[in-house]
């Protein structure tokens, strides 16, 4: 395995399985009474959190115990980068107490690449403004993939905010890297320019989107975008790219509802939806505490012997 | 004393391509004659071995950033100097947006006063069109003009309000000063940091459309076709801008543009890995627009090659993507660049100087050219020297470039202005 898990162009497809079976031996320990194991002790985990973040941090924070090590929380608001500190000094510090890991969250795309370039420790990348999210992804991989029993030649739908989301980006790569075939819809506005470079397809529309799919993704739709001009109001987003029921009668009728987090209930998602026989969501939860004990893990020299292709 | 290089491939665009040797003495070109014709005695005179090599009019960058005065630890006058002497440039326009801003005489006079003391080339400072360039009123430009600016220019900052634009440009042609507009519509670039298209939105990196430049480059023609003023377009970076300037020149509108060489050496590319320095604005662009740069450099849409000469100090480089500055270092690496079109066979060797010596010039309405009785600004150059671009080594402080590390062809051997040697690339690796 590699030093840094920075995104997911970098993952080879052997390295995605080999996580994504880790992350369902990981699970076990979750399940446990007892949901703690003694393999990283004595490791250093600091979570780095420049930007406001609930979920993820917690997820890190949990997946790091219950393998032993020791984890450090630093938030953006306490971080010396409010008192004019640059990325680099901040690296250069914390190398300098000798961390194994370091997990960032950062507003600005490529920052864990300039951490991961100057630090000796493993860096995990919990979201870098709008580039990438790979351990979002990797949980998304691992929760259909546990329905699904396989991700090749399903057909996945991400719905929403593309241009904003790193989620949706990881997604693309990672879904389509591993054999499945991802559709993506939402206002023009919110589709990135050459977003098919990525070797995805735009759909016209979001019921075109839906047809037949395998997982419908929702992304979350913030709602200074209507600032952004790129939306007009929740309530027309909501009945134009918002999923309902009835739009999703169009899907397979074994589809899997699927939402990053935080959602907006009654704008992007209904909540008969997020909370019906179809949703996955809070499978997703759970897989995320599970692939980020794997990352953990494997970053640490468990397995390094996997191929990079 | 005098200095007579014998043998060197003499090329003045319009007038000579032959080899000659050229008789320098008190600041002039004495005399050029076809080699071994000249009677010299050799008494007190530098003679210097010019075979295999060219000798072209001074080149000149109408478009530098020296940071002088203000922001000293990025560059000063007199290492900005440095820098153009050893590029092979004999003059230079120094871009306002100084600390203060070049928007008042005394200002203009410093920069002046400085680049006198550095006694290297010679400088010509582009003043401000707008007060601290903050496009609401019009500078002095009368008497920016009698303090030695020979244009203005908002540079790094474009001119937002269209009538102040247009009568930027009918004041400025009162005073016989040049207009260079930065085009650049700020509500489409937002908060871009790099060109928007496929690449940009791989990386995750908030983009800068062609059109943010080229809707601009269309309103300052439309303004030069309204006022008859000329103006001239900086840093040229769109396949679109490009066809603008095409179509206006075709009708007779009397606009001009630059293009710097990265964008007819590198495309968007360059700034995979979150590279900062290949972070300008405006911002590398696709290969298609590379390919449109380097067509209208051959067919003369575009004029000038300009360096657009950014540099910044380490500290402004060395953090995130998106909070780093903008732009590159280029005059210790424009020349080669250039060179490289040469053996590309875009451009022959008469047009390349033509671009980056004679038409600055012409634009600038000062002499050039080697013939007698003209002054001796001349630029020596092996066009077939391999060397490595070695950031430690430029003259100038900014390290800031792409290109660091490049395998180049072709480099200035010798820069004279006036006459004196102000860069010699023997005393240079000697020391």
């Amino acid at each position: 395995m590699k030093k840094d898990i920075l995104d997911m162009d970098s993952l080879s497809v052997n390295e995605i399985h080999s996580i994504l079976d880790m992350a369902v031996n990981m699970r076990e320990i979750s399940e446990r009474p007892i949901k703690k194991v003694p393999t990283l002790r004595g490791k250093t985990v600091i979570l780095f959190f420049y930007e406001p973040s609930t979920r993820t941090k917690l997820s890190f924070d949990i997946a790091a115990k219950r393998l032993s090590a020791d984890s450090l929380s630093i938030s953006g608001s306490m971080s010396s980068l409010v008192k004019g500190e640059t990325l680099l000094d901040t690296a250069k510090n914390l190398e300098a107490m000798n961390p194994d890991i370091v997990i960032l969250r950062h507003s600005y795309a490529g920052a864990p690449h300039f951490l991961a370039r100057h630090l000796k420790a493993s860096v995990i990348n919990a979201g870098d403004g709008t580039h990438a999210h790979p351990t979002q992804a990797l949980l998304d991989m691992v929760s259909v993939r546990q329905r699904k029993g396989s991700l090749e030649g399903l057909k996945v739908a991400i719905i929403g905010d593309i241009a904003h989301s790193r989620v949706a980006r990881s997604n693309c790569v990672g879904f389509t890297k591993m054999g499945s075939q991802v559709t993506l819809a939402g206002p023009p506005t919110m589709i990135p320019q050459g977003i098919e470079s990525l070797g995805v397809r735009v759909a016209p529309t979001v019921d075109d989107a839906i047809e037949g799919a395998d997982a419908v993704m929702m992304l979350r739709i913030q709602k200074e975008r209507q600032k952004d001009t790129l939306m007009s109001t929740e309530r027309e987003y909501a009945r134009y790219f918002g999923l309902n029921l009835k739009r999703l009668e169009r899907a397979k009728p074994d589809v899997l509802v699927m939402h990053p987090g935080p959602m907006n209930r009654g704008v992007e998602i209904d909540p008969e939806v997020a909370d019906g026989p179809y949703s996955i969501i809070l499978d997703q939860v759970t897989n995320g505490v599970a692939v980020r004990m794997a990352l953990l893990l494997l970053v640490s020299g468990g397995n390094r012997n996997v191929d990079s292709d | 004393m005098s200095i007579l290089i014998k043998g060197a491939r003499v090329i003045d665009p319009g007038h000579l391509d032959d080899i000659c040797d050229v008789l320098v003495a008190n600041g002039r070109i004495e005399a050029v004659q076809p080699a071994d014709t000249m009677q010299v005695s050799q008494d007190d005179m530098t003679v210097i071995d010019g075979r295999k090599q060219w000798l072209t009019p001074g080149l000149i960058d109408l478009h530098v950033h020296f940071r002088e005065p203000g922001q000293e630890y990025k560059e000063t006058i007199l290492t900005g100097s440095q820098a153009a002497a050893a590029g092979g440039f004999t003059a230079v326009c120094t871009m306002p947006n100084t600390d203060p801003v070049n928007d008042d005489p005394a200002v203009t006079g410093l920069i002046l006063e400085k680049a006198r003391q550095a006694g290297l080339v010679r400088i010509y400072p582009v003043a401000a069109i707008s007060k601290g360039l903050k496009g609401e009123q019009l500078c002095e430009y009368g008497e920016l003009k009698s303090a030695g600016a020979i244009g203005v220019s908002d540079d790094g900052k474009p001119v937002i309000n269209s009538r102040l634009m247009r009568r930027a440009m009918e004041y400025a042609s009162g005073f016989g000063l040049r207009v260079i507009s930065h085009c650049e519509e700020l509500n489409l670039a937002a908060a871009g940091s790099m060109h928007e298209g496929p690449r940009a939105t791989r990386m995750g990196l908030p983009g800068i459309p062609s059109a943010a430049e080229s809707t601009m480059v269309m309103r300052d023609i439309e303004l030069s076709r309204l006022t008859g003023v000329p103006v001239h377009i900086a840093h040229v970076s769109a396949k679109e801008s490009v066809e603008a300037i095409r179509a206006a020149k075709s009708q007779g509108v009397a606009v001009t543009a630059e293009t710097a060489p990265h964008y007819f050496t590198l495309t968007d590319e360059a700034v995979e890995g979150y590279n900062t320095n290949a972070k300008m604005n405006p911002p590398l662009r696709e290969e298609a627009d590379r390919y449109a740069i380097r067509q209208a450099l051959a067919q003369g849409v575009i004029d000038i090659i300009a360096t657009d000469h950014a540099p910044h100090a380490i500290l402004e480089k060395q953090v995130e993507f998106d909070r780093a500055a903008n732009g590159i270092v280029g005059l210790e690496t424009a020349l080669s660049l250039g060179l490289k079109l040469v053996r590309e066979q875009l451009l022959s060797a008469e047009v390349l100087i033509e671009r980056m010596a004679a038409a600055p010039a012409k634009f600038l309405g000062i002499e050039y050219g080697i013939r007698t009785g003209l002054p001796a600004d001349l630029t020596l150059i092996d066009p077939d020297r391999n060397f490595t671009v070695q950031t430690g080594a430029f003259k100038s402080k900014g390290r800031n470039t792409p290109f660091g590390g490049m395998e180049l062809t072709g480099k200035t051997m010798m820069t004279m202005v006036d006459g004196k040697i102000v860069y010699s690339e023997k005393s240079d690796n000697k020391s």
